[in-house]
């Protein structure tokens, strides 16, 4: 679509204002009405009046959350897709939610953990374990990483981690009370907190990302060609794979389980701006939080009063677009 | 000696050599000594010979109650999930012709999931009470299940053909839309449908009755004597689309069929048991070890060997943290998942 490098930027610069539109709507629109003078005065003159608490506590929170996951997830999907060499590759295919989810259950249940700072950590380390088993399983064997090996590792993983995490809520119905929100996905009731615990992590991500653009570029021709280029492959893969965990891994501490961003956005990246992966990785997390900010203040007013997760609005959006790119073919 | 003895009655038709008979033979009392202890085991013990005798009714009227009553349907339906689960994966790793495929990958028991969360949610009221008889449960399941492997089918369809790496692509994406949807029925319920929608969900036997029984047998009965007439078009199906079509079968309608009747099964065994994981995928393999790939043998071995499974899972999960009941379906993925994944490590260069 965009061809020249100052359209580009352009189109970059027209991204993220779109970006702080998003966020100032997702602060303003809601169930309870709120202002752009209330949202200033929150700031300036916080009064502890109801709108006052709303937009300090749940509507700026839910609105940076929505921004920050969003954007990693899609720059986690970017990486994947470019170090794999598969179209539908992604954080949740690898079964990061599933792992994710299942540490959190065996933390509440066995451990008694409370404290949301301590879910964000199992929940980073289940991400990055599942992560890691799925790549490894998926690149066992002479042809290296196939598609169909990495999504059967991924929803084998998937399976066995959501069953554990099934039991265990079974004996334990305290524990189902308090995870199932989280395990559906969500950006709103999360503390700003968590943001700020994880935030350093997600923004050495970012910027590393920035770095490996041309690396993966170099990669994505196929590994023997890269080889040949005089490119160390396995230094590249291990560097984007510690990023794919810092962004997925912190991406689903924070929010729980948001699939699909991280398999389409970089799709569409790709539509506008070709195969330069300098290029793919920023608009993906411009597009991303796009994405996700626009699925947030959509699952407010679905079924209002009630809320539908904002994984389960990805998920409608991203199960047509997967079997639309499963149905072309995947070695296309 | 000839190793083979041809089986042909009209349609039917498969080989069978007397190995295979002799381990089908071997299978067949193995898993009525497994009932029989298994019908003995539990809170209240009763050694296999008054189990024996209650089941003839001749035992003490304490013992009749318990393996009557409370085991016997349990343990029965144990049985008859497995060997259904069983039997639906061979059929499925034989049409799509990798070893890693199973209900459960192609997104068919997820569909019975969410069909069921949904009736526990749209017919319940305020007061957590069904407005409709449970027994009408296993049907939505059941409902949910065809649906869903018939939309994994037709998404899957291009060119008048399916491939099987399509098919099993577009199951792992619909299950996650499938899935999506039963988390958010699940939140926007009452407390009392999600935790009883997530044990069904894992796969439990508890609470089976008589009624289930007579229900899911003549069900599977029917299913597994169509499968029969089918198991000559499943052999030709393992070739490959080109040979198959070569050998003279319609490799697409007998897929259609194959599949349809793999996703009936399925259902059938989920509608009663639920989610029960990994059973459709283990037991074809451990059966395919033994006798071979010829399907004259390897579906009533998968059966007999997918009811041994589902029997000793469940056995486990209400005897091992009594008097809590854990769904047996944790057991079988908690063995099963690792096999998948010896699978996927032993099959990476093919």
């Amino acid at each position: 679509m965009m061809k020249t490098n100052v359209s580009k930027m352009l189109g970059l610069l027209v991204g993220s204002l779109i970006v702080i539109c998003l966020i100032w709507a997702s602060i303003v629109l809601g169930l309870t009405k709120v202002t752009t003078q209330m949202v200033m005065d929150s700031f300036y003159h916080f009064d502890g009046s109801n709108e006052h608490i709303i937009i300090q506590d749940t509507r700026i929170p839910r609105a940076l959350i929505a921004t920050a996951v969003g954007a990693s997830l899609a720059i986690a999907g970017s990486i994947m897709q470019g170090l794999t060499n598969n179209p539908l590759a992604s954080p949740g295919l690898f079964g990061v939610n599933a792992g994710a989810g299942f540490f959190v259950v065996v933390g509440i249940s066995f451990f008694s953990v409370t404290s949301l700072n301590t879910f964000t950590w199992l929940a980073f380390t289940g991400a990055a374990i599942s992560a890691i088993i799925v790549y490894v399983l998926g690149s066992m064997g002479r042809d290296g990483l196939t598609p169909i090996k990495m999504t059967l590792a991924g929803a084998a993983m998937a399976a066995l981690f959501s069953s554990l995490t099934q039991g265990m809520l079974t004996l334990n119905e305290r524990a189902l009370d308090q995870v199932l929100f989280w395990l559906a996905g969500s950006v709103q009731g999360r503390d700003l907190e968590i943001l700020m615990n994880v935030l350093p992590y997600l923004i050495i991500g970012w910027i590393a990302s920035f770095i490996i653009g041309r690396q993966i570029n170099v990669l994505s021709m196929g590994e023997d060609m890269a080889k040949g280029l005089g490119q160390r492959t396995i230094l590249v893969k291990l560097f984007g794979g510690v990023i794919v965990v810092l962004l997925a891994g912190g991406a689903v501490a924070i929010a729980g389980p948001i699939g699909f961003i991280g398999m389409v956005i970089p799709h569409i990246a790709r539509w506008l701006v070709g195969i330069d992966y300098r290029w793919i990785i920023p608009y993906s997390g411009v597009l991303g939080a796009i994405l996700l900010l626009m699925a947030d203040i959509g699952a407010r007013y679905l079924i209002m009063p009630a809320e539908v997760p904002v994984g389960v609005m990805t998920a409608f959006i991203g199960v047509p677009f997967f079997i639309y790119i499963a149905r072309r073919g995947i070695n296309e | 000696m000839k190793k083979n003895k041809a089986f042909r009655i009209g349609n039917i038709s498969f080989l069978i050599d007397s190995k295979s008979l002799l381990i089908i033979f071997g299978f067949t009392v193995l898993i009525i000594a497994l009932m029989i202890a298994s019908l003995g085991i539990g809170q209240m013990q009763v050694s296999p010979w008054n189990v024996v005798k209650a089941i003839f009714g001749s035992s003490t009227d304490m013992d009749n109650l318990v393996v009557q009553s409370f085991r016997m349907p349990r343990i029965l339906l144990a049985v008859l999930a497995g060997a259904a689960l069983a039997m639906s994966g061979a059929i499925l790793q034989g049409i799509i012709r990798n070893p890693l495929a199973s209900p459960d990958i192609i997104g068919i028991t997820a569909g019975a999931s969410a069909a069921t969360v949904a009736f526990l949610a749209v017919f319940s009221d305020r007061s957590n009470t069904l407005t409709l008889s449970i027994h009408w449960l296993p049907l939505a399941s059941f409902i949910g299940a065809v649906a869903m492997g018939l939309l994994v089918y037709f998404l899957a369809r291009k060119n008048g053909g399916i491939a099987p790496i399509r098919l099993v692509l577009i199951g792992v994406g619909l299950s996650a839309a499938v899935e999506a949807l039963t988390t958010m029925m699940m939140l926007l319920g009452p407390i009392y449908t999600a935790s009883r929608a997530n044990i069904w969900i894992t796969g439990s036997l508890n609470g089976t009755n008589w009624t289930e029984i007579t229900t899911i047998t003549p069900w599977i009965l029917v299913l597994t004597i169509i499968l029969f007439v089918f198991a000559r078009r499943l052999n030709i199906q393992e070739f490959g689309e080109d040979l198959a079509t070569n050998a003279g079968g319609n490799v697409q309608k007998d897929r259609f069929i194959l599949l349809f009747l793999s996703t009936a099964l399925a259902g059938g065994a989920v509608a009663f048991a639920g989610g029960i994981g990994f059973v459709g995928l283990m037991a074809p393999h451990i059966a395919r070890r033994l006798v071979g790939s010829s399907f004259g043998a390897l579906l009533p071995v998968s059966a007999l060997i997918g009811g041994i499974i589902v029997l000793l899972a469940d056995l486990v999960a209400r005897t091992a943290f009594a008097p809590l009941e854990v769904p047996a379906g944790v057991f079988t993925s908690v063995i099963g998942a690792p096999y998948f994944i010896y699978l996927l490590f032993k099959s990476r260069n093919k």
